[in-house]
């Protein structure tokens, strides 16, 4: 079997018995990389040097059989939000165009002490603001399913590395659905956790409630697998759960048979292509043979999900991103006559116009006089819809819908129109706004391009969602296309 | 005229609040790892990316700061909020590494408390509005010729401070004149170097007062237009910072303009106050809770665990000193207000029958001395038991009290006991009567002026002639002995 074809379970499986060495795997992904990703554009920064020297350390333990972390030796790719120690980390901005961290956050931490060679930086919406991964400094990500469309976003580098095969798998980060809405459109699977279950610490922040880093793959068993390793307490986090977690990898094996769900009535009919909601029905009816009991909720709160989201998180991102201000590191701008030259100068040529248009929204959502008009209604709304949630899992074990209204749209489509742009997380915001996990499966095609499932779980089910993940993904046998058809 | 008096004249009365910062002496700094005791330090040595607030960091709360500030509420007699809970207050300042403050909104630790104290009027209670818990901001340091920031040429950043544990005290606007400002201020750092929490030096900046002030006609119920007066460094700053002030507005409105409301800083070296900023350019701090922290839970049990094992406090003691030692209230509001002083006081106040005496010698001999050393309680030689044994000395007549100045003097540099010095030196008071009869025969006869002068009434003539006496025995006579021994002699001559 060719390395393309093996899963990152599978490469790990091969690593440890020597069929392969971690090296071989690398430079195979690397050699990949140098050939599509000229037109995909998924990377910013590679950093093949750093995952060789990785993937040698993993073979000489193994080599000398001593012991290794379980999926050492699986090369991966890594949002360029997430900061690695001495490896520039830009979150697609011009404002950090140059800044390579002196410090490892936790996730990353997480990554190299699993023996997994990282071969870089993913690119990203700048400072994960956006839709379509068209937002980002350094140009915008094609999907692999068709290079005239865009990948998704704001994880759509890792989502487009993955789908290409340019890497086994990737981690990417989710606050309004920036892991679920890529991987759909990509075809992938992708997961967000409950929040807290994975640490933040080294995320640059977007919006601290409701960001979450979590794993980007090409199945279930992956980001189970990815899952296990970048999960846990962390003191370095005061909002990371601190509970003793189930091992992720088993749960999937385990019948989804007399799982109660429901299909979120509002996210499931009106406003979604017929396209997407035959896949959607396609695949409910196979869960049904398998055992799963379906039914219908109705969750009006979730009518408010998106404007409560628009307002939450450019009202966070307005104080997270105010810290770039060309004083300390990052983009400065020459010769400022005085301080106060300095920071708006090197903030209007330092960030991206949607980085601009959001931390306005923010700025103005807290403003005395308008706090509680915007600001606390939308906390309000938040509350609401969280109750709403804890409701419906007192009856159901998980609530479902497709996790976008559309298929992958065509670049530059929406661009001129960030209201619309904003629509394409209608489905995936409430998750965040509860902070529940949530997952999104490919289910299917529609006019010739992927459709995502999205299971919605109380919060700490990670396992449960995973389980129900691994029935779609058995009963659509979807096929991940570009793995085959791009050729290095 | 005095500022009361002509505040008085005119019909107007001050209204003063404080708002106090004190830096705590956790070992750590507020979310993070870093030293908080940063004084003296290298610049930028004591720092990391958490308190740098570098990309993708997050603050985790210092468990201790939030206990010590819980501690300093009680202490001030606040109700403890059982939620609590930290905001993020919004503002551009390089000094800054994240662009806002963690600071606290409308859950502060602590709320509705007061501070007694006691001023040259008496005791007065000072309402407190609220105790909260915040991070300190780096330092800049302003380079050019005068290191001010409008002459400087550029300014460098220190942010060895950046996130040391800061506790913001607020006053009710309950304090009415400068005096009684700076014995708020006393009292209250009294109370924190009891507490143990902070060293309350003003001079490094780790106990900081901002006031604010405003002038209304005596008896009104309405406020004044106030200002906010900063860089009141020293407890002299505060007060006469506030005199200026309030003479400045005195003046301002009686000559019929009115009081601007705006930040002020007092300019120490040419004792007034400058306009720091008007209202127009205040900031709109956007407060909105800190979402990378869970709002804390403080439980009964631990508010009552921490009031449990609360010290006790300056006012509580000076009560007991009063009750136990009988001694001057005044004095007792001294030795109370330095905790130092206080174990000092009550070491030689338990050895010795005359506790009042040992107060006497303390805040006179002892305050004295330390000052012209320049050293405090814990470099001096000088023990307690010296100070109860001096006592004895003099209670027995063994020693007159101008000799008991210069054995202090002595023991105080060496360290040796009084009753050695005394020993050694020869110092016991004459008391022998025959002698000090022929001393006082000699003296009378060596001033046959004075003598005449007495005795035609000049009754002060006496005076000089005790002082002779005192002089030929080297201080060595009792002095009360010598005058009634003289009036016997000159009377029955």
């Amino acid at each position: 079997m060719e390395i393309i074809e093996l899963t990152a379970v599978q490469l790990a499986q091969k690593i440890r018995s020597r069929e392969l060495s971690s090296k071989e795997v690398v430079n195979y992904y690397a050699e990949r990389i140098r050939s599509l990703d000229g037109e995909i554009n998924a990377f910013i920064t590679q950093s093949f040097d750093i995952a060789l020297k990785q993937a040698e350390e993993v073979d000489k333990k193994i080599a000398k059989s001593e012991e290794v972390a379980p999926y050492a030796g699986v090369p991966i790719g890594i949002k360029d939000l997430i900061v690695t120690k001495g490896l520039r980390t830009t979150c697609a901005s011009k404002i950090l165009e140059n800044f390579i961290p002196p410090y490892d956050g936790t996730v990353a931490r997480k990554v190299k002490e699993n023996g997994l060679p990282i071969m870089g930086k993913l690119n990203m919406d700048e400072f994960a603001m956006g839709s379509s991964n068209e937002n980002s400094y350094f140009g915008p990500v094609k999907n692999p399913w068709d290079l005239q469309r865009v990948p998704g976003g704001s994880s759509g580098g890792s989502a487009a590395a993955v789908a290409a095969g340019e890497v086994p798998w990737a981690l990417g980060s989710d606050t309004g659905g920036s892991i679920r809405q890529p991987a759909s459109f990509c075809g992938i699977v992708g997961l967000k956790p409950t929040y807290g279950l994975v640490s933040r610490y080294g995320l640059v922040a977007f919006a601290s409630s409701l960001d979450q880093i979590g794993p980007m793959t090409r199945n279930v068993e992956d980001a189970a697998a990815l899952l296990e390793i970048i999960a846990g307490h962390d003191p370095f986090d005061a909002t990371s759960l601190d509970v003793d977690l189930p091992k992720f990898t088993e749960e999937i094996k385990k019948d989804v048979k007399d799982l109660k769900i429901a299909v979120i009535k509002e996210l499931s009919g009106e406003g979604i292509d017929e396209g997407i909601l035959n896949c959607f029905n396609n695949t409910l009816k196979k869960l049904e043979d398998a055992g799963v009991i379906i039914e219908e909720i109705s969750l009006p709160s979730t009518s408010y999900a998106l404007s409560a989201y628009y307002l939450i998180a450019p009202a966070e991102a307005s104080s997270n991103l105010a810290r770039y201000d060309g004083v300390r590191y990052g983009y400065r701008i020459e010769n400022a006559e005085n301080m106060l030259e300095l920071y708006m100068k090197s903030r209007s040529e330092g960030f991206g116009d949607e980085v601009k248009r959001r931390i306005m929204l923010g700025t103005y959502a807290l403003s005395a006089g308008y706090y509680e008009a915007f600001y606390g209604k939308a906390l309000k709304a938040r509350r609401l819809i969280r109750q709403e949630y804890e409701r419906a899992f007192e009856t159901y074990d998980l609530l479902v819908s497709p996790t976008t209204p559309t298929v992958a749209f065509k670049l530059g489509e929406k661009v001129s129109d960030p209201l619309k742009m904003y629509l394409s997380d209608v489905c995936t915001v409430s998750a965040n706004l509860a902070g529940l996990p949530s997952a999104s499966v490919p289910c299917g095609l529609s006019e010739g391009f992927p459709v995502g499932f999205q299971i919605i779980g109380p919060a700490l089910s990670d396992h449960l969602v995973l389980r129900l993940s691994k029935a779609v993904e058995d009963a659509t046998q979807f096929e991940l296309k570009p793995l085959k058809e791009l050729k290095k | 005229m005095s500022l009361e008096k002509l505040l008085k004249e005119k019909g107007y009365e001050a209204v003063i609040g404080l708002e106090i910062h004190t830096e705590l002496q956790t070992n750590s700094k507020m979310f993070c790892g870093c030293p908080a005791r940063v004084f003296g330090l290298e610049p930028n040595t004591a720092v990391c990316p958490i308190c740098l607030g570098l990309p993708g960091t997050l603050p985790v709360p210092n468990q201790k700061a939030v206990e010590w500030t819980v501690k300093i509420a009680l202490a001030l007699n606040c109700k403890i909020n059982e939620f609590s809970q930290f905001h993020r207050k919004n503002y551009f300042y390089p000094d800054m590494p994240k662009n806002y403050q963690i600071s606290q909104y409308d859950y502060p630790i602590g709320v509705n408390g007061y501070l007694e104290i006691e001023t040259s009027k008496g005791q007065k209670r000072i309402r407190i509005h609220r105790v909260h818990l915040e991070e300190d901001t780096g330092k800049l340091v302003h380079v050019g010729r005068t290191g001010r920031i409008s002459e400087a040429e550029y300014s460098l950043i220190d942010f060895n401070r950046a996130g040391v544990p800061l506790v913001e005290i607020v006053t009710e606007a309950d304090i009415e004149t400068p005096e009684e400002a700076k014995v708020f201020m006393q009292t209250l750092r009294s109370v924190l170097l009891t507490l143990e929490v902070s060293d309350c030096n003003m001079e490094e900046g780790s106990l900081r007062c901002d006031a604010n002030v405003s002038i209304r006609p005596k008896g009104s119920t309405s406020f004044g237009t106030k200002t906010e007066i900063k860089n009141l460094n020293s407890f002299r700053a505060l007060e006469k910072g506030l005199e200026y002030e309030i003479k400045r507005q005195l003046e301002t409105v009686l000559s019929g303009k009115k009081v601007v409301q705006e930040t002020r800083h007092w300019d120490d070296a040419n004792k007034r106050t400058v306009t720091l900023r008007t209202k127009e350019e205040a900031h709109d701090y956007r407060y909105f809770p800190e979402p990378d922290m869970v709002p804390m839970e403080i439980s009964t049990q631990i508010v009552e665990k921490i009031r449990s094992e609360l010290p006790e406090l300056p006012f509580e003691k000076k009560k007991r000193f009063i009750r136990e030692y009988s001694i001057k209230e005044k004095d007792a509001g001294i030795l109370v207000s330095d905790k130092e002083m206080a174990e000092f006081f009550e070491e030689a106040a338990r050895l010795s029958n005359n506790p009042q005496a040992v107060a006497n010698i303390i805040l006179s001999e002892l305050l004295y001395h330390l000052n012209e050393s320049d050293v405090w309680f814990s470099d001096i030689r000088i023990t307690p038991k010296h100070i109860s044994d001096l006592v004895n000395l003099l209670e027995s007549g063994k020693i007159s009290s101008k000799i008991a100045k210069e054995v202090f003097a002595e023991a105080f540099k060496t360290g040796k006991n009084p009753e050695e010095i005394v020993r050694e030196r020869g110092l016991e008071q004459i008391s022998d009567d025959t002698m000090l009869e022929s001393i006082i025969y000699e003296v009378l006869n060596e001033n046959p002026q004075a003598v005449k002068d007495f005795k035609e009434g000049k009754k002060q003539a006496i005076g000089f002639l005790v002082g002779q006496v005192m002089k030929k025995t080297q201080g060595k006579a009792n002095p009360q002995m010598v005058n009634e021994k003289i009036l016997e002699i000159l009377s029955n001559n």
